[in-house]
């Protein structure tokens, strides 16, 4: 914040970071929404998708949300109450966590946070807890074995994303976000700084793993089977209208766009551009005005990873529960070990 | 040093109604919920301590993994919704001197290890790396041993499950 010249208290500073964190998760979650499931999904079908609501339909969402506003909060009369009512919240408040650790320029961070990504990944599975207690307290039998479902998921694709990550961590040799980016734009690839050291070029099989870990931790097809709704009507969503719903559905995809950008920090650079372009050569050299740029260079880099998840999603169809179990656990986590062996044999060699 | 006492007051009150629900609530999947807020409160009292490492670990292997397999296996097995008797076993009272028991160990143990020795004003996290250098220095030795038990255990586990 010293980029500023102005001395902000600590109360103003947490309340512009809390401000900042909504931001950082609501506008990529309605831009993800708008951009890829209503108009790009709408374009692979050979549709418009939604036209009247604003021009090209971009007020659409606004609609939705008023709509699913204004619905009754309907809670099953089996149903555990209280329980039944926290859990949406549960999930919501994983991703609000999730945000706090993302760098967006050189002084623009919520927190300079020194196990960044450890965080981030710990938290992330928080998410679980919510959705197992909507599962559960929905009082419905497709509600739970979609919540146990999920569960199993989630902890099966947790350990290969783990596993990814610690390739990066030990190229990086840090676990702060913030210095991984540093690490990748002040790095060369033998000798040739002009890019530095994006991630996805010499750590490309655990970018490769940790994308289809993001996409079955995201629930996305084709890891869908939580909410499979040829069997499980909607999974643990099933009981939950108006604003719980609302809150499930806004997690969802404010969850994918955090997730990308972690994926856009740890694999493509994230807030940087390269630093021998301009001569910098720590972050303290870094010009004010990547500050300005930096979050927009993190939502380009977040909007092209999401992008790919769309693309799988909207393309591909779903896999069987057995599958994708066993794929985690017979492709997945072996190949993320070989990864983190050659990387750390790299790492003490080079 | 006021404000971390206030907090660490804060926490602790609400770990010690979380933990006094986990024995008397009357729903098992509501008792393994106060148990999340326990161990939550656990790792807050970590970042308190300046401890992140421990703390993201908490979170990551009791909040995020344990609870979650407890979670799994209750809901799996007996998932009623609605308060449920006899839940307690007949000797619950023995609990309660085991308790007192690894309460005066343990108090024995950090008033004897730490002494009067007080956590410098302002202390700064300890960098992840310096945790590492410790675990995979002196403690080189415990650290392999528990991997051991923890093989042991992941070979046990295979070894029930199998049918065969």
């Amino acid at each position: 914040m010293s980029a500023l010249a102005i001395e902000i208290p600590y109360w103003g500073q947490s309340l512009l970071r809390v401000l900042g964190g909504l931001v950082a998760v609501l506008l990529p979650a309605g831009t993800i929404v708008y951009v890829f499931l209503f108009k790009m999904m709408s374009f692979m079908q050979s549709r418009l998708g939604p036209m009247e609501a604003g021009p090209y339909g971009s007020l659409q969402l606004v609609a939705e949300v008023g709509k699913w506003l204004q619905k009754e909060d309907i809670v099953p009369t089996n149903a555990d109450r209280r329980i039944f009512r926290m859990a949406p919240i549960v999930v919501l408040v994983s991703t609000f966590l999730l945000v706090a650790v993302v760098p967006f320029g050189p002084d623009a961070w919520f927190t300079d946070f020194e196990t960044g990504i450890f965080y981030a990944l710990a938290v992330s599975s928080v998410s679980v807890l919510g959705i197992l207690m909507a599962g559960w307290a929905s009082a419905n039998k497709y509600s739970l074995l979609g919540g146990l479902r999920a569960a199993g998921q989630l902890i099966a694709y947790e350990l290969p994303m783990v596993l990814a990550v610690v390739g990066v961590v030990i190229q990086a040799g840090t676990m702060n976000l913030q210095q991984i980016v540093v690490a990748q734009n002040s790095g060369s690839i033998f000798g040739f700084d002009g890019l530095g050291n994006p991630y996805v070029l010499t750590q490309f099989v655990g970018f490769l793993v940790f994308m289809v870990a993001m996409q079955a931790e995201l629930s996305q097809a084709p890891f869908d089977m939580p909410i499979a709704e040829s069997e499980l009507v909607s999974g643990y969503m099933t009981e939950y209208s108006g604003f719980r719903f609302l809150i499930f559905f806004i997690g969802e995809f404010a969850t994918a766009g955090v997730f990308a950008m972690i994926a856009s920090t740890l694999f493509l650079g994230g807030w940087g551009l390269p630093f021998a372009w301009f001569g910098w050569d720590s972050v303290d050299s870094v010009a004010n005005w990547m500050n300005v740029a930096g979050p927009v260079i993190v939502v380009t880099k977040m909007m092209a990873v999401t992008f790919l998840v769309m693309w799988v999603r909207f393309s591909s169809p779903r896999l069987r529960e057995d599958q994708l179990q066993r794929f985690a656990w017979k492709v997945l986590i072996p190949l993320s070990l070989a990864n983190i062996m050659v990387t750390a044999v790299f790492k003490v060699v080079a | 040093m006021v404000a971390q006492n206030v907090g660490f007051a804060v926490i602790a009150l609400v770990m010690l109604v979380g933990a006094l629900r986990v024995v008397t609530s009357r729903n098992v999947v509501h008792a393994a919920l106060w148990l999340v807020v326990v161990l939550s409160g656990a790792a807050a009292q970590y970042v308190l301590l300046a401890a992140e490492f421990v703390a993201v670990t908490q979170v990551l292997v009791y909040v995020g993994a344990v609870m979650v397999l407890i979670l799994f296996g209750t809901m799996l097995t007996r998932s009623r919704i609605g308060t449920e008797g006899g839940l307690n076993n007949p000797r619950w009272w023995l609990g309660i001197p085991v308790a007192g028991l690894l309460m005066a160990a343990m108090s024995i143990a950090l008033v004897g290890g730490i002494g009067d020795e007080k956590m410098p004003a302002g202390a700064e996290p300890v960098p992840t790396a310096v945790v590492s250098d410790q675990i995979f220095g002196p403690y080189l030795l415990p650290f392999w041993a528990l991997s051991f038990v923890l093989l042991a255990a992941v070979v046990g586990a295979i070894v029930l499950a199998r049918k065969d």
